[in-house]
This record gives structure tokens, C-alpha cells and sequence, in this order.
């Protein structure tokens, strides 16, 4: 598998007068796990979306492999032709799931691989076995949505985006919407993905997750870029106040 | 009362009741596939577009249908748009259903939610394939119940059509009226039949509905 590179340079993006991004750089090594943290409202989110244009930055660059997305040029938008040809490289990984609840398990992995990849239908549902397979669904692939749990249904999700061979993994989130119990069987797939070199973007409140599988931490707070480095360096001995209170409200939610 | 009249006009009120289903079901599926292209521009069109098409539901739906419908038939002809009872009666209940339909499908789609149509983007799905196996699908499950009604407040709307002689139900009834003078007995024969079919579609409607749905009851804990 070849792992994207992202680069993040002087992104900005504006809701009407409300500044959503300031100025953002951010470097995504190819192959590694970057976790995205920070305060809800940060900007995280956003832009996580950026980076493969479901949010339309205004402003400032976002390229993976070296070629910009979005934008042909600085203010010329890219035909939706050339965006969909690079978004089949990204995979994406929502808070609420988003299977379509019209298909079964296997049907929500299989759609890609034959509407967007142009795989028969043969083809499409051996591939989207093993992908089911993977996430530990071998035996829920006739299932809807409506019969799966949080935990199962957000790995279909899993499925459905790594089906695609993507090169870069962007996750919305990921264990937000479940309940504590189910979190660890979607962190433990993901952890599978880090290991095998994915490239993978995550937006988290997980700090144990950032803290053990993430090879880089970025902070965030409204709409800036505060910090990124090393895991231990941000959450361990953060310099700036702004990270340090954070993590207190963190610990002392998390504390009992 | 009395129903002995029936028996010498019978068949010319079935034969008015043939006509009346057939209509109603043309004109249903016309204005309701009218309508669902109206609701697709409205989404994807261009601002101007978009103006023009909502100016057109706004005055379909301002006006009367029996107004339309004299304006179609006897002012049709003066652009020379010259029209048999029957096909104008289907282009009447065309125009006249199809901004209702539009907007019955409009707030189907807007009942899919949004990070369903994101997950098809983020692959890379075009969106006209989005359109064909999402929106669509999910939008026409959330707009079955509404599509049902109005195509039941359809099924009397088509007695207007016998103002333009077209030979419906309703014109047989008058016919049979000013013949006999039962204007009671004939009405009420009228009033069964209607009854009958709305019933018909009504049950149809539910039974597609379950079968549907049937998938998508998300059990929330």
C-alpha cells in the first residue's frame, strides 16, 4: 500500500464574518497517525473536511501527494470530474456513520467498488467480504443497518472506506456518537490500519488513543493551529496555557 | 328513492368510472413524474433556473383548477394549442398536480440526511449516480405517506375534467341526472365509487410503505 503526504499551508475559511480557520499549517507524514485535538468549536473538524474538499477552504493550500485539492489554481475551483478522481484515494470515517440504511452491510461496502471503481458485481462483493471480513463483520454482511450496533455499524464504515484502497484515512470523530462500551472494538480496526502504514488523519476526544497510536498530536483552538509534535511532547509536558487547560478539564471530566 | 334507474344506466356510469381511474392514474403518474423532475432542478439548477420553476409553483398553486383548466381548453387554442377533451384533461391534472408533487418531493429529499449524500462525495461518487441510488431511494421513502394523499385528493379533483366534457364519472352523472331527474340516487352512486377507489389506493399506499420501510426502523437505544 503507498501512503499519502498531506500538506496543510496557510488554510483559512470563513463562515460569513465567523473565521472557522486561521491561517492552519500542518505537515501529514505519509504512513503515520496524526491525531487532531482540541475544544469543540476549534476548527478541528473543519478542517479534517478540508482535506478532501467537503469543506471548501477559501483560502491557503491543501495539497496530498503534491497536488492541490479543490482548486486548479489559487481561486479556480477543480471540475467535479478531477475532484472525485482524488477523493477515491481518501477514505472518510463520519461521527454518525452515515451507512445508507438501504443497504445491507455487504451492499454499503460493494456500492463503491462498482459505481465508483467500476468493479462487476462479482468482483465488488468478494472485495467487500474481505474488507467486512477484516473489521470482524464476516458474519453481519447481510445485515441493514438498523440490525448492527454503534460499534459494528461505524466498522462497516470502516469497511466501506477501506475497500477503496485509499491511500489516506481521514476520521470525523470516530467514537463520538457511541456508547463507552463500543468504542474500543472501532479503536482496536483502527489500530489494525496504523500498523499497516495507512496514513491517517484523526479527529478525536480520545486522548488515550492519541497519546498510545498516534505518531503526531496537533492542538487546536479556534480555528488555530496551536501545537504539533511528538505525542509525549503535547500531552505530556504541553508549553502553551491554552493546552494545559485543556487537558485539565479533560482529566478532571475523566476522573472519578 | 330509487335505484331500479340503474339498471338501463349501469353501464354507462362504469364506463364513466373506467374513465374516471384511467385519468386519475395518468394524470397522477404524469404530474407526479413532472414533479419529481421540478423538485430535481429545483436542487441542482442554476439561480435564474430556479426562479423561473418556483414562479410556476407559485401561480399553479395559487389558482384554481377549474380556472386552469378553462384557461387550457378555451384559451389554448388561441396560441394554437387545440386540444381533445380526454388529452387536455390529462395536461389539466398534469400542470395542476405536478408543483404539489414537486414540493412533496423537495421535502423528501431534504428528509435524507446530509452525511449520507458527504459518504457518497467522500468516495468519489458523480452526483448523478448519488442522486439514482441515494437520494432518490431514501427521499422516496420519507415522501410515500404525503405522495399517497395527494394522489387521493387527486382522485376527486378529476371531477372537474367533466366541465370540459371529458367522459368521466361526474359528466355521466349529470348526464343521467338531467335524463332522469334522480339527481340523489346518481350522486350517491358517484360518492360510492369514489369512496371505493380511495380506499383501494389507500390500503395500496400502506402495504408499499411497510414493504419499504421495512429496513429502515432504526431501533434507538
Amino acid at each position: 500500500m503507498q501512503a499519502s503526504q498531506v500538506e496543510i499551508r496557510k488554510v483559512n475559511k470563513f463562515y460569513g464574518p465567523f473565521q472557522a480557520l486561521k491561517n492552519v499549517d500542518l505537515t501529514i507524514p505519509p504512513g503515520k497517525v496524526t491525531c487532531l485535538i482540541g475544544p469543540s468549536g476549534s476548527g478541528k473538524s473543519t478542517l479534517l473536511r478540508c482535506i478532501n474538499f467537503l469543506e471548501e477552504y477559501d483560502a491557503g493550500e491543501v495539497r496530498i501527494d503534491g497536488q492541490l485539492i479543490g482548486y486548479d489554481a489559487p481561486g479556480r475551483k477543480m471540475s467535479g470530474r478531477k475532484l472525485r478522481e482524488m477523493r477515491r484515494s481518501i477514505g472518510m470515517v463520519f461521527q454518525q456513520f452515515n451507512l445508507w440504511p438501504h443497504m445491507t452491510a455487504l451492499e454499503n461496502v460493494a456500492e463503491g467498488l462498482i459505481r465508483v471503481r467500476g468493479l462487476s458485481k462479482r468482483d465488488a462483493q468478494a472485495r467487500a467480504e474481505d474488507a467486512l471480513r477484516k473489521v470482524g463483520l464476516g458474519d453481519k454482511m447481510a445485515n441493514h443497518p438498523s440490525r448492527l450496533s454503534g460499534g459494528q455499524q461505524q466498522r462497516v464504515a470502516i469497511a466501506r472506506a477501506i475497500a477503496m484502497e485509499p491511500r489516506l484515512m481521514l476520521f470525523d470523530e470516530p467514537t463520538s456518537a457511541l456508547d463507552p462500551e463500543l468504542v474500543g472494538e472501532v479503536l482496536t480496526v483502527m489500530k489494525t490500519l496504523a500498523a499497516e502504514g495507512m496514513t491517517m488523519v484523526v479527529v478525536t476526544h480520545e486522548m488515550g488513543f492519541a497519546a498510545h497510536v498516534a505518531d503526531q498530536v496537533a492542538f487546536m483552538d479556534a480555528g488555530e493551529l496551536i501545537a504539533a509534535g511528538d505525542p509525549a511532547s503535547i500531552l505530556h509536558q504541553p508549553q502553551d496555557a491554552r493546552i494545559q487547560s485543556f487537558l485539565r478539564t479533560y482529566h478532571e471530566r475523566n476522573s472519578f | 328513492m330509487d335505484f331500479g334507474i340503474l339498471q338501463q344506466y349501469g353501464p354507462m356510469l362504469l364506463r364513466g368510472f373506467g374513465n374516471t381511474v384511467l385519468c386519475w392514474a395518468l394524470g397522477t403518474i404524469f404530474a407526479m413524474a413532472l414533479g419529481l423532475l421540478i423538485a430535481l432542478v429545483q436542487r441542482y439548477a442554476a439561480r435564474w433556473v430556479r426562479w423561473i420553476i418556483q414562479a410556476y409553483i407559485e401561480i399553479i398553486r395559487g389558482t384554481p383548477f377549474l380556472v386552469q383548466l378553462f384557461v387550457l381548453y378555451y384559451g389554448g387554442p388561441l396560441i394554437g394549442l387545440r386540444l381533445d377533451a380526454v388529452p387536455a384533461g390529462l395536461l389539466g391534472l398534469t400542470i395542476y398536480g405536478s408543483p404539489y408533487f414537486a414540493e412533496i418531493f423537495r421535502s423528501g429529499f431534504r428528509a435524507v440526511p446530509v452525511g449520507q449524500i458527504e459518504a457518497a462525495r467522500a468516495i468519489g461518487m458523480a452526483e448523478l449516480t448519488i442522486v439514482r441510488r441515494i437520494l432518490l431511494p431514501l427521499g422516496l421513502v420519507s415522501a410515500l405517506p404525503a405522495l399517497v394523499n395527494f394522489s387521493i385528493i387527486l382522485t376527486k379533483e378529476t371531477v372537474i375534467l367533466s366541465i370540459i366534457t371529458v367522459p368521466e364519472l361526474m359528466y355521466q352523472v349529470q348526464r343521467m341526472s338531467t335524463e332522469t331527474f334522480r339527481y340523489l340516487e346518481a350522486n350517491l352512486v358517484l360518492a360510492l365509487f369514489f369512496w371505493a377507489l380511495v380506499e383501494t389506493i389507500s390500503r395500496l399506499g400502506r402495504r408499499l410503505e411497510r414493504r419499504i420501510t421495512r429496513h429502515l426502523l432504526t431501533e434507538r437505544t
